[in-house]
């Protein structure tokens, strides 16, 4: 398995619907990083259900069209700046989700059935900006009693990052399981992982829950530390100094490609062709 | 105050901005309230095994009895806005409008002034009220600010000051409120005892400070209490 992150992200075209995991549940900053590098362009975030720095640094770089989130923000360290900019100047389109519509629109492509209703969200101006949703009657109720329509999704890409690959092709991503969701929803599946396990883990009765089955995984690639500055739960933690030193910087378009320079193309940028 | 607020729970679920919310459970916990608190962004033991999905699940099941939401904006009919204000961006909604229906809710926000308590908000993230046919078991409890508590009137859709913390003032209050409130009642807010003050400082810091580190160095490397 001599595959890159690189690899991966080739075969995510521009204009992908690419779903995301947020922060706090393993993203990919590996193929974050190398999306920018390839110079991606027009893509179309599905923040599930929120998004922060991956989204940030993608928008940032001009890689993004579309941002389909419940939130998109870097926690403690505040807004997230390239997000808000772009947002304020309408150079991205936002179609603005609340959580439980992004997971609820997941789950019902991964059962296969066009839409699911959900509870809530009716009065909420969120409704009038989506096609995608309807108010309805609940048909098994004699009583008034409208309910939301939520219309399944289907990414074309998702991409996240995970603790393991196995030689089965299978990936462990241990309490994460909503990322499970997102992988059987996706049209492909890209994975970078800390390293590869010899065998098969749905073998073993105890790694087997935390694993997300081969049948779903397009790619894996091994990325080392691949989630940094975000973290693996037991390998690495969130770098709270670098959220701070990123949102600092980010407030400016000028540290904003500083903050490129430096952590995403690392000298490489000369030796790409253009 | 908060702590006061919420006494009666037995599972509060706290959000991923919410230190000083979350500082109140633990408070109780200290207390030795026998509740159920989940941090939702708990960075390592996280309550979860399917992610913020199953917060959402049980919320909607009824198996939370409180969350707290903010907004960069809260309007007199206790709507929340958490999208966009006066030509800026905020994150988003989040799943307050979602939670907003399941939990019954504390609305916070620090901030208690003419441009967060507004007399209708640019954009609903989540309703404070909905009308009868709508099912909604959650809704807004109380509002606190850095100045004041809020009681819900949930029949007159309104809200009703209680109490207004020291050094602040009724006045005050009044001109830092963008929208219409009732008024007959307020009183002192309480401040916290020294027993919790010293509970907050040495017991409740140190669960605090790994999943909001820069919330703990901000409140209590300063020497400082919070209540």
């Amino acid at each position: 398995m001599a595959a890159r992150a690189e690899d991966l992200v080739a075969q995510v075209p521009d204009g992908a619907l690419v779903a995301l995991p947020p922060d706090y549940s393993l993203p990919s900053m590996a193929m974050v990083h190398a999306l920018i590098r390839r110079n991606a362009r027009g893509l179309r975030l599905l923040g599930v259900p929120v998004l922060g720095l991956s989204a940030d640094l993608l928008i940032g770089a001009g890689c993004v069209a579309e941002v389909h989130s419940s939130a998109v923000s870097l926690g403690e360290a505040g807004l997230a700046p390239r997000f808000s900019e772009a947002a304020e100047k309408g150079t991205i389109k936002v179609v603005d989700y609340t959580c439980p519509a992004v997971h609820t629109a997941l789950q019902a492509t991964e059962k296969g059935v066009p839409f699911m209703p959900l509870r809530g969200v009716l009065g909420s101006d969120l409704v009038a900006g989506h096609g995608d949703w309807q108010v309805a009657q609940n048909p098994f109720s004699t009583a008034k009693d409208p309910i939301l329509y939520v219309a399944a999704i289907v990414p074309d890409v998702a991409l996240f990052h995970a603790r393991w690959a196995d030689e089965a092709g299978n990936v462990w991503v241990g309490r994460r399981r909503e990322l499970a969701t997102i992988a059987h929803a996706a049209r492909q599946s890209h994975v970078t992982v800390e390293s590869i396990r010899p065998g098969d883990m749905l073998e073993d009765e105890l790694l087997a829950p935390g694993v997300i089955s081969s049948v779903y995984i397009t790619g894996t690639a091994v990325a080392e530390g691949g989630a940094a500055p975000l973290g693996v739960a037991d390998l690495y933690a969130i770098d709270d100094a670098h959220l701070a030193m990123y949102a600092k910087r980010a407030r400016s378009t000028d540290g904003f490609q500083q903050y490129l320079d430096e952590f995403v193309w690392q000298g490489r940028k000369s030796s790409l062709p253009a | 105050m908060i702590a006061r607020l919420i006494a009666d729970a037995k599972h509060i679920a706290v959000g991923a901005a919410s230190p000083i919310p979350a500082t109140a459970c633990e408070l109780l916990r200290a207390q030795g309230k026998p509740i159920r608190v989940t941090r939702l962004h708990k960075r390592s033991g996280n309550p979860f095994t399917e992610g913020s999905r199953e917060l959402f699940d049980l919320a909607g099941q009824g198996r939370i009895d409180y969350f707290f939401l903010g907004g960069a904006q809260i309007d007199g009919e206790a709507n929340i806005n958490l999208v966009r204000a006066e030509g800026r961006r905020f994150p988003g909604s989040f799943g307050s409008a979602f939670m907003y229906f399941t939990c019954r809710t504390i609305l916070f926000r620090e901030e208690h002034s003419p441009r967060v308590l507004v007399p209708k908000v640019e954009f609903v993230s989540a309703p404070g009220w909905s009308p009868p046919e709508v099912a909604r078991r959650g809704g807004p409890v109380a509002l606190l600010t850095g100045k004041a508590l809020f009681a819900w009137d949930r029949e007159r859709r309104r809200f009703r000051l209680e109490s207004v913390h020291a050094p602040h003032t009724m006045d005050e209050v009044r001109a830092a409120t963008g929208f219409q409130f009732d008024d007959g009642t307020a009183t002192a807010t309480p401040a916290p005892t020294a027993d919790e003050l010293a509970l907050l400082r040495n017991t409740v810091a140190p669960r605090i400070a790994p999943d909001y580190p820069d919330f703990a160095k901000r409140v209590w490397d300063k020497g400082q209490g919070i209540n």
